[in-house]
């Protein structure tokens, strides 16, 4: 069973800003996988700016490994940037889809489900209905859990994507900032 | 002015300062090796990759410039991985170029194809795939910026031939050379931070004033960062001992009052226990390493941390400092000497260190490094080899050494005067580096003595590029110090693994050395006898137009001590039998 995401405390969000060069990704996910550290999710889009793109990680770790974490992705010369955004203080999404298989009598149901949530309809057939959401990724979690009884035949989550909220800036965040520039 | 992309990198490389690149070409990379004949850099034809990158290696330790190899794609680029993985270990500025096969075939498993970008990732500091020919000087630019500054390291560069083929459309472009700004501007996730933060070495400086038992902790960023002077004022104007650990020997003379000499697994005695009873370590350049630390949460339990790095990553990733400074060790340390002679002004005086200093002092009187002279008609004990060579040797003589037995017993028995004078494989470990690496040394500084001390072992390994020496008439020393075994690990196998010897014997005649040496085109001489030693060094020591290869046969059973057993507390340090019975006194003396 899945751990709900922004319950856990050994998820870390943190947002990477990369240079938009060839085999970046594979160079984030290779310290990842030889300093032996865990990727919970992993969310990868180019940015407003084109030389940029930022990659939304989720970590599964304690707070002393991520500060390691933090400094050894600072090493890579294509990482420009990394935040870490504290859950209290920013927003969070993610996006799931999923087949639900589901007899035409008990469809009604998962519609409502959906409609209840938010969600939208995207597919129906005679015994199945795919559904998507979007949201903070513990709504997700919660619809999740709900939709599992009736039979789940295939499902999709994005990974989770975060910016600051607007109001203020968090402490966490202008803790983790601070390292910023000293790599070496 | 119009070039290909072949004759772009070779004056990229001109413009960069390169004197000498250490190679082997091959299909993907000749068309850079044409115009290297027009080209004032010297090319040292070796005869294995990996002579290449150790060469770039030991020229880099000598001379505090990068080194450069280039090789050819596929089996070139992956022979030279070893050199890469061991520079990165060790902080080494490196640059490698590698040819590829061209950008239409890669990714369709051609003819000595290798995805050297993706091997090397995790044993590089950065490396490039460079798709363009009008990139090449910008990326070579790029890639000596990376390498030289912040924590130095390896970098690659990967050329496919079409950007560079003195006929393909596509190796077409225009010279350009981009001004400093460009480059930073090119590279906009790294900003080294060289400076430490004021407040933090304040803090430092109120520390080390207040310490009663403190010791400097000096690793290779020492040297790395050309601070020897610096650490010299500051160790004499606190009059705080200093350890120097395998990476940073000669960073502060053996002769100097205040060294201790090594510590770790194979250091002194007094090196070991002034870290593990200090109430204050200062930790400049040296990153915590398990052979130094020995058991993480035993190592100098009392002590208060230090930490100076430029590489933000190495503060708390072992210990936690309670002070970190991230910076360049030569700027942190002048600016600390500074703080603290301003504090002194003030009237801030440090505690009484008479009685820190008398406890050292009767660690190296009752613990000194020893070791048993042979019997009449025995094979020679290493330890005696290595101190004639170290006394017949110029004070500014340089060092190399291979990886085990030999390499401990050189690190403990010469004495480093000066830095830059000791070239070994630290982090890596890589058995076969002193051939080549000296070999890079000798090139970089032909002014010096080089010697090589290398194991039989490890000789085996790399000695190929004898050959080349011997061609390029590059005079380096090598002394092999041959007991028939892998010796460490089978130190290992008697101590830990009760005697039972496990593919360690190697035979003392097989080969024969000294034909081997003379076929390879050196001056080569055995030494059996205690009496020969003497006039040997002093005949080898006399060549200086070709190298000179001297087989030592040396006692099998001679084992490396003091020794910290892997994963034990460095306060079970073992010294040898004929000391263990002060030792153990001793060990109820020491103050808590």
């Amino acid at each position: 069973m899945t751990p709900p995401l922004s319950t856990d405390p050994k998820h870390h969000t943190l947002s990477v800003l990369v240079e938009n060069k060839a085999g970046v990704l594979a160079r984030v996910v290779n310290l990842f996988s030889r300093r032996a550290y865990n990727i919970y999710s992993l969310a990868v889009a180019p940015t407003d700016d084109e030389r940029f793109s930022r990659l939304t990680v989720v970590v599964d770790v304690e707070s002393a490994p991520l500060e390691q974490i933090v400094k050894q992705l600072h090493k890579l010369i294509n990482v420009v940037k990394i935040v870490e955004h504290d859950p209290r203080h920013s927003i969070e999404r993610e996006l799931l889809i999923a087949t639900v298989k589901v007899a035409v009598a008990d469809r009604h149901q998962v519609a409502e489900l959906t409609r209840i949530f938010e969600g939208r309809i995207l597919a129906v057939s005679n015994d199945a209905l795919t559904v998507s959401l979007e949201g903070h990724p513990a709504k997700i979690d919660d619809f999740e859990e709900l939709l599992r009884p009736y039979g789940i035949a295939e499902l999709q989550r994005t990974g989770r994507v975060a910016l600051n909220q607007l109001e203020r800036e968090s402490t966490r965040l202008h803790a983790v900032t601070s390292v910023r520039g000293k790599v070496s | 002015m119009q070039l290909n992309g072949g004759q772009a990198l070779i004056k990229a490389l001109e413009m960069e300062g390169v004197e000498v690149i250490f190679g082997l070409p091959g299909g993907a990379i000749l068309p850079v090796y044409d115009p290297i004949i027009d080209s004032p850099i010297r090319h040292i034809l070796v005869r294995h990759e990996q002579g290449a990158g150790h060469m770039a290696e030991g020229y880099a330790h000598a001379t505090g410039k990068p080194g450069v190899a280039m090789v050819t794609s596929g089996p070139g680029a992956t022979n030279i991985v070893t050199p890469l993985a061991d520079a990165y270990m060790d902080s080494v500025p490196m640059i490698c170029i590698t040819g590829q096969v061209a950008t239409s075939s890669i990714g369709t498993d051609a003819f000595q194809e290798a995805d050297i970008t993706g091997i090397t990732q995790s044993v590089t500091k950065h490396n490039f795939l460079v798709t363009e020919a009008a990139d090449i000087p910008r990326v070579i630019r790029e890639a000596f910026h990376i390498a030289t500054t912040g924590r130095p390291g390896p970098v690659l560069v990967d050329i496919p031939k079409d950007i560079v083929g003195p006929t393909n459309p596509r190796s077409a472009m225009e010279w350009y050379w981009p001004t400093d700004a460009e480059v930073t501007a090119g590279l906009p996730g790294y900003r080294p931070n060289t400076t430490g933060h004021p407040r933090k070495i304040k803090e430092a400086a109120e520390l080390i004033l207040a310490a009663e038992r403190p010791v400097i902790y000096a690793g290779g960023g020492i040297l790395k960062a050309r601070a020897a002077e610096a650490l010299r004022e500051l160790a004499e104007l606190v009059e705080i001992p200093v350890v120097t650990t395998l990476m940073a020997r000669g960073a502060f003379p053996d002769d100097h009052p205040l060294c201790l000499g090594m510590p770790g697994m194979h250091g002194n005695y007094t090196a070991i226990m002034s870290m593990q009873e200090s109430d204050l370590l200062i930790a400049l350049g040296s990153r915590f390493d398990d052979r130094v630390t020995g058991k993480v949460p035993d190592f100098a339990p009392l002590a208060k941390i230090i930490h100076v790095d430029i590489d933000p990553a190495e503060l708390g990733k072992v210990r936690r400092p309670d002070v970190p400074i991230v910076g360049d060790a030569n700027l942190v340390i002048q600016e600390l000497v500074k703080t603290i002679k301003a504090l002194k002004a003030k009237g801030d005086e440090q505690p009484d260190l008479q009685p820190w200093r008398s406890t050292l002092s009767g660690w190296q009187e009752k613990f000194p490094l020893a070791y048993e002279q042979p019997a009449e008609g025995d094979l020679l004990k290493p330890q005696m080899v290595l101190e004639a060579l170290r006394d017949s040797a110029p004070e500014d003589c340089i060092v190399a050494s291979g990886v085990g037995q030999h390499q401990m017993w050189t690190s403990q028995y010469w004495t480093f005067r000066h830095p830059y004078t000791w070239v070994n494989s630290g982090g890596l470990g890589t058995m076969g580096f002193s051939v080549p690496a000296a070999i890079g040394a000798k090139v970089g500084r032909p002014d010096r003595m080089v010697w090589a001390i290398d194991g039989d072992g490890c000789f085996q390994m790399t000695a190929q590029e004898l050959v080349t020496a011997a061609a390029e008439r590059i005079p380096v020393k090598i002394a092999i110090l041959n007991n028939a075994y892998l010796g460490m690990v089978r130190q290992w196998q008697e101590m830990f693994y009760e005697e039972r010897y496990s593919e360690v014997y190697l035979s003392p005649d097989l080969p024969d050395y000294v034909k081997w040496a003379e076929a390879m085109g050196c001056v080569a001489f055995r030494v059996e006898h205690p009496d020969d030693i003497q006039p040997t060094i002093d005949k080898a020591n006399a060549i200086d137009d070709r190298p000179v290869v001297i087989e030592f046969r040396t006692d099998a059973s001679e084992k490396v001590f003091p020794m910290v057993a892997a994963g034990q507390s460095n306060s079970n340090v073992q010294v040898p039998d004929f000391q263990r019975t002060p030792a153990q006194a001793a060990q109820k003396e020491t103050p808590q």
